[in-house]
Protein backbone atom coordinates (compact mmCIF):
# COMPACT_ATOMS: atom_id res chain seq x y z
CA UNK A 1 0.00 0.00 0.00
CA UNK A 2 1.70 3.29 -1.03
CA UNK A 3 1.57 5.81 2.38
CA UNK A 4 -0.56 9.12 2.14
CA UNK A 5 2.15 11.03 1.03
CA UNK A 6 3.31 9.50 -1.28
CA UNK A 7 -0.12 9.16 -3.00
CA UNK A 8 -0.47 13.08 -2.71
CA UNK A 9 2.54 13.14 -4.31
CA UNK A 10 1.86 11.05 -7.33
CA UNK A 11 -1.86 13.21 -7.55
CA UNK A 12 0.30 16.65 -6.79
CA UNK A 13 2.45 15.31 -9.87
CA UNK A 14 -0.27 14.48 -11.99
CA UNK A 15 -2.24 17.74 -11.39
CA UNK A 16 1.14 19.21 -11.72
CA UNK A 17 1.52 17.90 -15.13
CA UNK A 18 -2.26 19.90 -16.04
CA UNK A 19 -1.22 22.99 -13.95
CA UNK A 20 2.11 22.84 -16.04
CA UNK A 21 0.34 22.06 -19.44
CA UNK A 22 -1.38 25.54 -20.18
CA UNK A 23 -2.75 24.60 -23.37
CA UNK A 24 -4.67 21.36 -22.43
CA UNK A 25 -6.05 23.27 -19.52
CA UNK A 26 -6.89 26.25 -21.96
CA UNK A 27 -8.48 23.53 -24.35
CA UNK A 28 -10.55 21.94 -21.72
CA UNK A 29 -11.93 25.18 -20.63
CA UNK A 30 -12.43 26.66 -23.76
CA UNK A 31 -13.97 23.56 -25.72
CA UNK A 32 -17.42 23.64 -24.40
CA UNK A 33 -17.91 27.54 -24.84
CA UNK A 34 -16.04 27.91 -28.19
CA UNK A 35 -18.01 24.64 -30.23
CA UNK A 36 -21.26 25.90 -28.50
CA UNK A 37 -20.88 29.41 -30.23
CA UNK A 38 -19.14 28.43 -33.15
CA UNK A 39 -22.27 26.02 -33.46
CA UNK A 40 -24.91 28.06 -32.40
CA UNK A 41 -23.95 31.49 -33.63
CA UNK A 42 -21.55 31.46 -35.74
CA UNK A 43 -22.40 28.59 -38.18
CA UNK A 44 -26.25 30.15 -38.16
CA UNK A 45 -24.73 34.41 -38.36
CA UNK A 46 -22.99 33.00 -41.64
CA UNK A 47 -25.68 30.89 -42.81
CA UNK A 48 -27.87 33.85 -42.85
CA UNK A 49 -25.23 36.31 -44.59
CA UNK A 50 -25.34 33.65 -47.12
CA UNK A 51 -28.41 33.42 -47.73
CA UNK A 52 -28.77 37.64 -48.60
CA UNK A 53 -26.76 35.94 -51.75
CA UNK A 54 -29.83 33.76 -52.80
CA UNK A 55 -32.51 35.09 -54.74
CA UNK A 56 -36.27 34.38 -54.29
CA UNK A 57 -38.57 33.62 -56.84
CA UNK A 58 -41.80 35.41 -56.72
CA UNK A 59 -43.46 33.22 -59.28
CA UNK A 60 -42.36 29.71 -57.71
CA UNK A 61 -42.40 31.37 -54.15
CA UNK A 62 -39.29 29.16 -53.84
CA UNK A 63 -35.27 30.27 -52.59
CA UNK A 64 -32.68 30.06 -55.86
CA UNK A 65 -29.89 28.81 -53.95
CA UNK A 66 -27.80 31.02 -56.90
CA UNK A 67 -25.17 33.83 -56.30
CA UNK A 68 -26.69 37.10 -56.86
CA UNK A 69 -26.20 40.88 -55.32
CA UNK A 70 -29.91 41.67 -56.38
CA UNK A 71 -30.95 41.76 -52.71
CA UNK A 72 -28.12 43.91 -52.08
CA UNK A 73 -29.22 46.44 -54.78
CA UNK A 74 -32.88 45.53 -54.02
CA UNK A 75 -31.64 47.65 -50.47
CA UNK A 76 -31.22 50.81 -52.60
CA UNK A 77 -34.65 50.70 -54.21
CA UNK A 78 -36.43 53.81 -53.31
CA UNK A 79 -38.82 52.19 -51.01
CA UNK A 80 -36.33 50.12 -49.06
CA UNK A 81 -33.75 53.23 -48.92
CA UNK A 82 -36.97 54.71 -47.17
CA UNK A 83 -37.23 52.06 -44.63
CA UNK A 84 -33.39 52.24 -43.73
CA UNK A 85 -33.04 56.19 -43.45
CA UNK A 86 -36.17 55.75 -40.86
CA UNK A 87 -35.37 53.22 -39.07
CA UNK A 88 -31.48 54.97 -38.94
CA UNK A 89 -32.84 58.39 -38.44
CA UNK A 90 -35.33 56.97 -35.81
CA UNK A 91 -32.12 55.34 -34.17
CA UNK A 92 -29.92 58.47 -34.02
CA UNK A 93 -32.49 60.90 -32.82
CA UNK A 94 -32.93 58.65 -29.73
CA UNK A 95 -29.37 58.20 -29.33
CA UNK A 96 -28.88 62.05 -29.15
CA UNK A 97 -31.83 62.78 -27.27
CA UNK A 98 -31.35 59.86 -24.20
CA UNK A 99 -27.66 61.41 -24.05
CA UNK A 100 -29.17 64.66 -23.18
CA UNK A 101 -31.41 63.14 -20.42
CA UNK A 102 -29.06 60.52 -19.34
CA UNK A 103 -26.49 62.93 -18.71
CA UNK A 104 -27.84 64.76 -15.75
CA UNK A 105 -28.35 61.87 -13.84
CA UNK A 106 -25.61 60.45 -14.59
CA UNK A 107 -23.91 63.51 -13.15
CA UNK A 108 -26.14 64.12 -9.89
CA UNK A 109 -25.28 60.11 -9.62
CA UNK A 110 -21.82 60.72 -9.43
CA UNK A 111 -20.24 63.82 -8.64
CA UNK A 112 -23.04 65.17 -5.97
CA UNK A 113 -24.77 62.34 -4.52
CA UNK A 114 -23.44 60.86 -1.18
CA UNK A 115 -22.63 56.78 -0.98
CA UNK A 116 -25.68 55.52 0.06
CA UNK A 117 -27.97 57.91 -2.03
CA UNK A 118 -25.61 56.90 -5.20
CA UNK A 119 -26.44 53.22 -4.34
CA UNK A 120 -30.07 54.39 -4.12
CA UNK A 121 -29.75 55.97 -7.90
CA UNK A 122 -27.86 53.17 -9.10
CA UNK A 123 -30.97 50.75 -8.27
CA UNK A 124 -32.86 53.33 -9.43
CA UNK A 125 -31.57 53.36 -13.07
CA UNK A 126 -30.94 49.55 -13.21
CA UNK A 127 -34.56 48.75 -11.84
CA UNK A 128 -36.36 49.95 -15.12
CA UNK A 129 -33.51 49.04 -17.49
CA UNK A 130 -34.38 45.26 -16.43
CA UNK A 131 -37.85 45.50 -16.25
CA UNK A 132 -40.00 43.38 -18.36
CA UNK A 133 -39.55 45.44 -22.32
CA UNK A 134 -42.94 44.25 -23.34
CA UNK A 135 -44.73 45.35 -20.21
CA UNK A 136 -42.70 48.95 -20.13
CA UNK A 137 -44.35 49.15 -23.71
CA UNK A 138 -47.60 48.03 -23.42
CA UNK A 139 -47.51 51.16 -20.52
CA UNK A 140 -46.58 53.24 -23.32
CA UNK A 141 -49.75 52.61 -25.19
CA UNK A 142 -51.73 53.06 -22.49
CA UNK A 143 -50.10 56.26 -21.72
CA UNK A 144 -50.45 57.45 -25.04
CA UNK A 145 -54.08 56.31 -25.73
CA UNK A 146 -56.30 59.33 -26.37
CA UNK A 147 -58.09 59.07 -23.29
CA UNK A 148 -55.04 57.80 -21.37
CA UNK A 149 -52.86 59.71 -19.14
CA UNK A 150 -50.26 61.96 -20.87
CA UNK A 151 -53.79 63.81 -22.92
CA UNK A 152 -55.04 64.29 -19.29
CA UNK A 153 -51.69 65.97 -18.01
CA UNK A 154 -51.18 68.26 -21.33
CA UNK A 155 -54.95 69.21 -20.95
CA UNK A 156 -54.75 69.67 -17.31
CA UNK A 157 -51.81 71.93 -17.64
CA UNK A 158 -53.37 73.64 -20.33
CA UNK A 159 -51.26 72.72 -23.16
CA UNK A 160 -53.41 71.31 -25.63
CA UNK A 161 -52.91 74.26 -28.16
CA UNK A 162 -48.69 73.11 -28.02
CA UNK A 163 -49.17 69.71 -28.32
CA UNK A 164 -51.68 70.09 -31.40
CA UNK A 165 -49.19 71.96 -33.04
CA UNK A 166 -45.93 69.34 -32.62
CA UNK A 167 -48.38 67.02 -34.15
CA UNK A 168 -48.61 69.01 -36.96
CA UNK A 169 -45.18 69.23 -38.12
CA UNK A 170 -44.70 66.93 -40.88
CA UNK A 171 -42.81 63.57 -40.21
CA UNK A 172 -42.89 64.64 -36.35
CA UNK A 173 -46.50 64.59 -36.03
CA UNK A 174 -49.46 62.76 -36.67
CA UNK A 175 -53.03 62.61 -35.64
CA UNK A 176 -52.82 61.49 -32.03
CA UNK A 177 -49.39 60.71 -29.94
CA UNK A 178 -49.93 57.05 -29.81
CA UNK A 179 -49.92 57.53 -34.32
CA UNK A 180 -46.95 60.01 -34.29
CA UNK A 181 -42.95 59.69 -34.55
CA UNK A 182 -43.16 62.12 -31.74
CA UNK A 183 -45.00 58.95 -29.94
CA UNK A 184 -42.71 56.32 -30.88
CA UNK A 185 -39.77 58.53 -30.07
CA UNK A 186 -40.74 58.81 -26.68
CA UNK A 187 -41.26 55.47 -26.49
CA UNK A 188 -37.99 54.26 -27.74
CA UNK A 189 -36.09 57.02 -25.99
CA UNK A 190 -37.66 56.00 -22.69
CA UNK A 191 -36.54 51.95 -22.92
CA UNK A 192 -33.09 52.48 -23.94
CA UNK A 193 -32.85 55.87 -21.63
CA UNK A 194 -30.66 53.49 -18.70
CA UNK A 195 -28.60 52.07 -21.82
CA UNK A 196 -27.15 55.40 -21.80
CA UNK A 197 -26.99 56.94 -17.89
CA UNK A 198 -24.94 53.58 -17.06
CA UNK A 199 -22.06 54.19 -19.43
CA UNK A 200 -21.98 57.57 -19.08
CA UNK A 201 -22.15 57.31 -15.22
CA UNK A 202 -19.02 54.84 -15.55
CA UNK A 203 -17.21 57.02 -17.52
CA UNK A 204 -17.43 60.45 -15.20
CA UNK A 205 -16.50 57.86 -11.94
CA UNK A 206 -13.05 57.27 -13.58
CA UNK A 207 -12.58 61.30 -14.13
CA UNK A 208 -10.30 61.97 -10.98
CA UNK A 209 -10.92 65.25 -8.58
CA UNK A 210 -7.44 65.71 -9.10
CA UNK A 211 -7.90 67.03 -12.85
CA UNK A 212 -11.01 69.18 -11.58
CA UNK A 213 -8.98 70.72 -9.13
CA UNK A 214 -6.08 71.39 -11.65
CA UNK A 215 -8.65 73.44 -13.55
CA UNK A 216 -10.10 75.17 -11.29
CA UNK A 217 -6.30 76.28 -9.66
CA UNK A 218 -5.59 77.43 -12.93
CA UNK A 219 -8.57 79.89 -13.36
CA UNK A 220 -11.03 78.08 -14.91
CA UNK A 221 -14.90 78.86 -13.70
CA UNK A 222 -17.13 75.90 -12.75
CA UNK A 223 -18.36 76.68 -16.38
CA UNK A 224 -15.23 76.55 -18.05
CA UNK A 225 -14.03 73.35 -15.97
CA UNK A 226 -17.54 71.55 -17.30
CA UNK A 227 -17.45 72.66 -20.95
CA UNK A 228 -13.41 71.76 -21.23
CA UNK A 229 -12.61 69.36 -18.78
CA UNK A 230 -16.18 66.94 -17.81
CA UNK A 231 -17.88 67.17 -21.20
CA UNK A 232 -15.20 65.77 -23.25
CA UNK A 233 -13.68 63.12 -20.81
CA UNK A 234 -17.11 61.61 -21.07
CA UNK A 235 -17.46 61.55 -24.59
CA UNK A 236 -16.42 57.67 -24.05
CA UNK A 237 -19.14 57.05 -22.25
CA UNK A 238 -21.56 58.61 -24.54
CA UNK A 239 -20.24 56.78 -27.39
CA UNK A 240 -20.67 53.08 -25.71
CA UNK A 241 -24.03 54.34 -24.59
CA UNK A 242 -25.30 54.59 -28.05
CA UNK A 243 -23.74 51.63 -29.37
CA UNK A 244 -26.47 50.32 -27.23
CA UNK A 245 -29.39 52.78 -27.80
CA UNK A 246 -28.33 52.40 -31.61
CA UNK A 247 -27.99 48.94 -31.94
CA UNK A 248 -31.29 48.29 -30.23
CA UNK A 249 -33.34 50.82 -31.94
CA UNK A 250 -32.19 49.60 -35.67
CA UNK A 251 -33.20 46.06 -34.67
CA UNK A 252 -36.80 46.68 -32.78
CA UNK A 253 -39.75 45.60 -34.39
CA UNK A 254 -42.01 45.45 -31.26
CA UNK A 255 -42.17 49.05 -30.84
CA UNK A 256 -42.60 50.13 -34.77
CA UNK A 257 -45.68 47.63 -34.06
CA UNK A 258 -46.86 49.09 -31.40
CA UNK A 259 -46.78 53.07 -31.32
CA UNK A 260 -46.72 55.58 -34.57
CA UNK A 261 -47.19 56.03 -37.79
CA UNK A 262 -47.37 53.43 -40.67
CA UNK A 263 -44.02 52.72 -42.52
CA UNK A 264 -42.18 49.75 -41.69
CA UNK A 265 -38.48 49.67 -40.01
CA UNK A 266 -35.82 47.45 -40.38
CA UNK A 267 -37.29 44.85 -37.95
CA UNK A 268 -40.44 45.04 -39.21
CA UNK A 269 -39.09 44.63 -42.90
CA UNK A 270 -37.14 41.60 -41.65
CA UNK A 271 -40.08 39.82 -39.81
CA UNK A 272 -42.74 40.11 -43.01
CA UNK A 273 -40.29 39.18 -45.47
CA UNK A 274 -39.20 35.99 -43.51
CA UNK A 275 -43.07 35.69 -42.25
CA UNK A 276 -45.81 35.79 -44.29
CA UNK A 277 -43.69 35.90 -47.68
CA UNK A 278 -41.15 33.81 -47.08
CA UNK A 279 -38.27 35.26 -48.59
CA UNK A 280 -35.58 34.46 -46.27
CA UNK A 281 -32.93 35.87 -49.17
CA UNK A 282 -34.45 39.21 -48.54
CA UNK A 283 -34.86 39.09 -44.91
CA UNK A 284 -31.18 38.71 -44.79
CA UNK A 285 -30.47 41.45 -46.88
CA UNK A 286 -32.02 43.80 -44.54
CA UNK A 287 -30.44 42.39 -41.57
CA UNK A 288 -26.83 43.13 -43.26
CA UNK A 289 -27.89 46.95 -43.10
CA UNK A 290 -27.68 46.86 -38.85
CA UNK A 291 -25.00 44.80 -39.06
CA UNK A 292 -23.01 47.09 -41.07
CA UNK A 293 -23.83 50.30 -39.31
CA UNK A 294 -22.81 48.39 -35.98
CA UNK A 295 -19.06 47.49 -37.17
CA UNK A 296 -18.72 50.70 -38.74
CA UNK A 297 -19.71 52.20 -35.35
CA UNK A 298 -17.77 50.02 -33.26
CA UNK A 299 -14.84 50.31 -34.96
CA UNK A 300 -14.98 54.17 -34.23
CA UNK A 301 -16.41 53.99 -30.87
CA UNK A 302 -13.06 51.93 -30.30
CA UNK A 303 -10.59 54.15 -31.87
CA UNK A 304 -12.46 56.59 -29.32
CA UNK A 305 -11.75 54.77 -26.50
CA UNK A 306 -15.37 53.78 -26.14
CA UNK A 307 -14.77 50.76 -24.64
CA UNK A 308 -12.91 51.52 -21.23
CA UNK A 309 -16.37 52.61 -20.91
CA UNK A 310 -17.94 49.59 -21.17
CA UNK B 1 -16.77 74.16 -7.02
CA UNK B 2 -19.95 73.91 -7.69
CA UNK B 3 -22.46 77.29 -8.33
CA UNK B 4 -25.78 76.65 -6.28
CA UNK B 5 -28.09 77.67 -9.27
CA UNK B 6 -26.18 75.00 -11.40
CA UNK B 7 -25.91 72.06 -8.75
CA UNK B 8 -29.72 72.34 -8.36
CA UNK B 9 -30.38 72.49 -12.09
CA UNK B 10 -28.45 69.28 -12.24
CA UNK B 11 -30.53 67.61 -9.18
CA UNK B 12 -33.71 68.93 -10.69
CA UNK B 13 -33.00 67.33 -14.14
CA UNK B 14 -31.59 64.20 -12.40
CA UNK B 15 -34.81 63.50 -10.35
CA UNK B 16 -36.72 64.44 -13.69
CA UNK B 17 -34.96 61.96 -15.35
CA UNK B 18 -35.34 59.04 -12.56
CA UNK B 19 -39.02 60.06 -12.42
CA UNK B 20 -39.09 59.76 -16.11
CA UNK B 21 -38.02 55.89 -15.77
CA UNK B 22 -41.02 55.01 -13.00
CA UNK B 23 -43.43 57.00 -14.45
CA UNK B 24 -44.55 54.41 -17.06
CA UNK B 25 -44.23 51.51 -13.37
CA UNK B 26 -46.46 53.49 -11.61
CA UNK B 27 -49.11 53.57 -14.28
CA UNK B 28 -49.02 49.45 -14.98
CA UNK B 29 -49.09 49.92 -11.16
CA UNK B 30 -52.64 51.74 -11.06
CA UNK B 31 -54.28 50.29 -14.07
CA UNK B 32 -53.44 46.89 -12.71
CA UNK B 33 -56.17 47.83 -9.68
CA UNK B 34 -58.56 49.67 -12.29
CA UNK B 35 -62.22 49.18 -12.34
CA UNK B 36 -63.19 49.81 -16.04
CA UNK B 37 -63.56 46.91 -18.32
CA UNK B 38 -61.97 47.65 -21.48
CA UNK B 39 -61.10 51.61 -21.65
CA UNK B 40 -57.84 52.87 -20.93
CA UNK B 41 -59.15 56.43 -19.66
CA UNK B 42 -57.14 58.62 -16.79
CA UNK B 43 -57.56 59.00 -13.96
CA UNK B 44 -58.90 55.73 -13.03
CA UNK B 45 -62.77 55.93 -12.01
CA UNK B 46 -62.33 53.40 -9.38
CA UNK B 47 -60.31 50.49 -7.58
CA UNK B 48 -60.51 46.87 -7.26
CA UNK B 49 -58.76 43.63 -6.75
CA UNK B 50 -61.26 41.92 -8.69
CA UNK B 51 -58.99 41.10 -11.79
CA UNK B 52 -56.04 39.34 -9.49
CA UNK B 53 -59.07 36.64 -8.55
CA UNK B 54 -60.31 36.70 -12.68
CA UNK B 55 -56.12 36.27 -13.88
CA UNK B 56 -55.79 33.38 -11.30
CA UNK B 57 -58.95 31.75 -13.11
CA UNK B 58 -56.91 31.42 -16.39
CA UNK B 59 -55.17 28.54 -17.39
CA UNK B 60 -53.47 29.91 -20.33
CA UNK B 61 -51.20 32.16 -18.30
CA UNK B 62 -50.24 29.59 -15.64
CA UNK B 63 -49.12 27.52 -18.96
CA UNK B 64 -47.06 30.54 -19.77
CA UNK B 65 -45.75 31.53 -16.97
CA UNK B 66 -44.24 27.78 -16.49
CA UNK B 67 -43.32 27.77 -19.87
CA UNK B 68 -40.67 30.98 -19.51
CA UNK B 69 -39.93 29.38 -15.72
CA UNK B 70 -38.39 26.63 -17.71
CA UNK B 71 -37.04 28.07 -20.24
CA UNK B 72 -35.26 30.91 -17.72
CA UNK B 73 -33.94 27.56 -15.76
CA UNK B 74 -32.27 25.52 -18.28
CA UNK B 75 -30.74 28.09 -20.54
CA UNK B 76 -29.61 30.31 -17.28
CA UNK B 77 -27.96 26.56 -15.92
CA UNK B 78 -26.38 26.34 -19.91
CA UNK B 79 -25.58 30.25 -19.66
CA UNK B 80 -23.74 29.56 -16.35
CA UNK B 81 -21.93 26.41 -17.24
CA UNK B 82 -20.72 28.12 -20.53
CA UNK B 83 -20.15 31.54 -19.12
CA UNK B 84 -17.83 30.57 -16.34
CA UNK B 85 -15.75 28.42 -18.58
CA UNK B 86 -15.02 31.02 -20.71
CA UNK B 87 -14.17 33.52 -17.83
CA UNK B 88 -12.34 30.26 -16.49
CA UNK B 89 -10.29 30.74 -19.68
CA UNK B 90 -9.41 33.80 -20.58
CA UNK B 91 -8.48 34.33 -16.91
CA UNK B 92 -4.89 35.16 -16.98
CA UNK B 93 -4.43 33.37 -20.27
CA UNK B 94 -3.34 35.15 -23.52
CA UNK B 95 -3.63 33.20 -26.54
CA UNK B 96 -3.82 34.12 -30.41
CA UNK B 97 -7.84 34.91 -30.78
CA UNK B 98 -8.45 36.03 -27.46
CA UNK B 99 -9.86 39.30 -28.84
CA UNK B 100 -11.77 37.68 -31.09
CA UNK B 101 -13.00 35.28 -28.72
CA UNK B 102 -14.32 37.93 -26.74
CA UNK B 103 -16.33 39.72 -28.89
CA UNK B 104 -17.78 36.66 -30.18
CA UNK B 105 -19.30 36.27 -26.70
CA UNK B 106 -20.35 39.83 -26.59
CA UNK B 107 -21.83 39.83 -30.00
CA UNK B 108 -25.60 38.11 -29.70
CA UNK B 109 -26.35 41.11 -27.22
CA UNK B 110 -24.24 43.87 -29.41
CA UNK B 111 -25.48 42.78 -32.68
CA UNK B 112 -29.68 43.92 -32.98
CA UNK B 113 -32.18 40.68 -31.57
CA UNK B 114 -33.39 40.32 -35.08
CA UNK B 115 -30.16 39.27 -36.71
CA UNK B 116 -29.59 36.48 -33.74
CA UNK B 117 -33.31 35.42 -33.90
CA UNK B 118 -33.65 35.25 -37.85
CA UNK B 119 -29.92 33.59 -38.15
CA UNK B 120 -31.31 30.80 -35.85
CA UNK B 121 -34.54 30.66 -37.96
CA UNK B 122 -32.62 30.16 -41.19
CA UNK B 123 -30.71 27.75 -39.56
CA UNK B 124 -33.41 25.81 -37.69
CA UNK B 125 -35.32 26.04 -40.76
CA UNK B 126 -33.01 24.13 -43.43
CA UNK B 127 -31.49 21.42 -40.70
CA UNK B 128 -35.40 20.53 -40.31
CA UNK B 129 -35.68 21.07 -36.82
CA UNK B 130 -39.26 22.10 -35.63
CA UNK B 131 -38.94 25.15 -33.23
CA UNK B 132 -40.27 24.70 -29.75
CA UNK B 133 -39.04 24.89 -25.89
CA UNK B 134 -35.63 23.90 -27.06
CA UNK B 135 -34.98 25.78 -29.63
CA UNK B 136 -36.13 28.60 -27.68
CA UNK B 137 -33.97 27.50 -24.89
CA UNK B 138 -30.80 27.24 -26.63
CA UNK B 139 -31.18 31.15 -28.25
CA UNK B 140 -31.73 32.03 -24.83
CA UNK B 141 -28.54 30.97 -23.55
CA UNK B 142 -26.14 32.34 -25.96
CA UNK B 143 -26.88 35.84 -25.18
CA UNK B 144 -27.09 34.79 -21.57
CA UNK B 145 -23.28 33.53 -21.47
CA UNK B 146 -21.99 37.11 -21.61
CA UNK B 147 -23.77 38.08 -18.93
CA UNK B 148 -22.50 35.23 -16.20
CA UNK B 149 -19.06 35.60 -18.40
CA UNK B 150 -18.88 39.70 -17.06
CA UNK B 151 -19.69 38.45 -13.82
CA UNK B 152 -17.46 35.80 -13.33
CA UNK B 153 -14.37 38.18 -14.57
CA UNK B 154 -15.53 40.79 -12.44
CA UNK B 155 -15.02 38.91 -9.73
CA UNK B 156 -11.86 37.07 -11.06
CA UNK B 157 -9.75 40.19 -11.13
CA UNK B 158 -10.02 40.73 -7.93
CA UNK B 159 -9.51 37.31 -6.30
CA UNK B 160 -5.77 37.96 -5.86
CA UNK B 161 -3.36 35.35 -7.58
CA UNK B 162 -1.68 35.11 -4.46
CA UNK B 163 -3.99 32.45 -2.65
CA UNK B 164 -4.01 30.35 -6.18
CA UNK B 165 -0.22 29.70 -5.59
CA UNK B 166 -0.93 29.29 -2.25
CA UNK B 167 -2.63 26.94 -2.82
CA UNK B 168 -0.53 25.18 -5.14
CA UNK B 169 2.44 25.64 -2.82
CA UNK B 170 0.60 23.49 -0.43
CA UNK B 171 0.59 20.44 -2.50
CA UNK B 172 -2.94 21.16 -3.69
CA UNK B 173 -4.11 19.95 -7.28
CA UNK B 174 -6.06 21.81 -10.06
CA UNK B 175 -8.99 20.29 -9.10
CA UNK B 176 -8.63 21.02 -5.44
CA UNK B 177 -7.74 24.30 -5.64
CA UNK B 178 -10.18 25.37 -7.97
CA UNK B 179 -12.67 23.21 -5.84
CA UNK B 180 -11.62 24.35 -2.95
CA UNK B 181 -10.03 28.24 -3.67
CA UNK B 182 -11.38 29.49 -6.70
CA UNK B 183 -15.13 28.30 -6.85
CA UNK B 184 -15.89 29.73 -2.85
CA UNK B 185 -14.58 32.89 -4.17
CA UNK B 186 -16.94 32.79 -7.27
CA UNK B 187 -20.07 31.93 -5.25
CA UNK B 188 -22.02 34.80 -5.33
CA UNK B 189 -20.89 36.45 -8.79
CA UNK B 190 -22.18 32.96 -10.18
CA UNK B 191 -25.43 33.40 -8.21
CA UNK B 192 -25.60 37.25 -9.16
CA UNK B 193 -24.34 36.38 -12.61
CA UNK B 194 -26.95 33.48 -12.95
CA UNK B 195 -29.81 35.78 -11.44
CA UNK B 196 -29.37 38.43 -14.40
CA UNK B 197 -29.37 35.78 -16.99
CA UNK B 198 -32.56 34.51 -15.84
CA UNK B 199 -34.04 37.79 -15.24
CA UNK B 200 -33.16 38.69 -19.00
CA UNK B 201 -34.23 35.04 -20.37
CA UNK B 202 -37.67 35.76 -18.45
CA UNK B 203 -38.40 38.47 -20.28
CA UNK B 204 -36.93 38.40 -23.64
CA UNK B 205 -39.15 38.88 -26.88
CA UNK B 206 -37.36 40.01 -30.29
CA UNK B 207 -35.33 36.44 -30.32
CA UNK B 208 -37.79 34.34 -28.60
CA UNK B 209 -40.30 35.10 -31.57
CA UNK B 210 -38.60 33.68 -33.80
CA UNK B 211 -37.71 30.64 -32.41
CA UNK B 212 -40.74 30.10 -30.95
CA UNK B 213 -42.91 26.70 -32.16
CA UNK B 214 -46.68 26.92 -30.75
CA UNK B 215 -45.39 27.55 -26.96
CA UNK B 216 -46.26 31.01 -26.08
CA UNK B 217 -43.92 32.23 -23.28
CA UNK B 218 -45.09 34.79 -21.16
CA UNK B 219 -43.61 37.76 -22.68
CA UNK B 220 -45.22 36.26 -26.19
CA UNK B 221 -48.82 35.41 -24.12
CA UNK B 222 -48.35 39.77 -23.31
CA UNK B 223 -47.64 40.67 -26.91
CA UNK B 224 -50.77 38.33 -28.11
CA UNK B 225 -52.67 40.15 -25.37
CA UNK B 226 -52.58 43.27 -27.12
CA UNK B 227 -54.25 42.54 -30.33
CA UNK B 228 -57.42 41.23 -27.58
CA UNK B 229 -59.05 44.53 -26.55
CA UNK B 230 -61.51 42.17 -24.28
CA UNK B 231 -58.75 40.95 -22.38
CA UNK B 232 -57.45 44.17 -21.06
CA UNK B 233 -58.34 44.19 -17.44
CA UNK B 234 -56.28 40.55 -16.88
CA UNK B 235 -53.47 41.68 -19.44
CA UNK B 236 -52.90 45.03 -16.67
CA UNK B 237 -52.83 42.41 -13.91
CA UNK B 238 -50.91 40.04 -15.41
CA UNK B 239 -47.97 43.15 -16.74
CA UNK B 240 -48.11 44.53 -13.38
CA UNK B 241 -46.73 40.47 -11.89
CA UNK B 242 -44.40 40.18 -14.56
CA UNK B 243 -42.56 43.36 -13.96
CA UNK B 244 -42.41 42.48 -10.39
CA UNK B 245 -41.13 39.11 -11.49
CA UNK B 246 -37.50 40.68 -13.09
CA UNK B 247 -37.03 42.90 -10.54
CA UNK B 248 -37.01 40.41 -7.47
CA UNK B 249 -34.23 38.95 -9.25
CA UNK B 250 -32.38 42.25 -10.33
CA UNK B 251 -32.38 43.37 -6.87
CA UNK B 252 -31.22 40.24 -5.46
CA UNK B 253 -28.26 39.93 -7.98
CA UNK B 254 -27.22 44.02 -7.05
CA UNK B 255 -27.31 43.05 -3.04
CA UNK B 256 -25.27 40.05 -3.68
CA UNK B 257 -22.42 41.97 -5.68
CA UNK B 258 -22.73 45.35 -3.85
CA UNK B 259 -19.59 45.03 -2.20
CA UNK B 260 -17.38 44.80 -5.45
Amino acid sequence: MMPATAKNRAIASKSGALFNRPRLKLLLLLGLPAVWFLVIYIYPLLHLLSQSFYTFDDFTMTVVREFSLDNIRNLFSPANADIIIRTAAMALAVSVFSAIIAFPVAYYMTRHASGKMQAFLYISVILPMWTSYIVKAYSWTLILSQEGVAYWIIDALGLTGVLNAFLDIPSIGGNTLSTSNLGRFLVFTYIWLPFMILPIQAALQRLSESLLDASSDLGARPFQTFRHVILPLCIPGVIAGSIFTFSLTLGDYIIPQLVGPPGLFIGNMVYVQQGSIGNMPMAAAFTLVPILIIAVYLYFAKRAGAFDAL
Amino acid sequence: MHSDKSSWLIKGLALAGICFLYFPILIILIYAFNTEESAFSFPPKGFTVEWFFKAAERDDIFQAIGFSLQIAAISTLIALLLGSLAALALYRNNFPGKNVFTLILILPIALPGIVTGLSLLSTFKSAGITPGMATITIGHATFCVVIVYNNVVARLRRISFNIVEASYDLGATALQTFWHVILPNLGASLFAGGLLAFALSFDELIVTIFTAGHEPTLPLWLLNQLSRPRDVPITNVVALLVMLLTMLPVLLSYWLTKDR
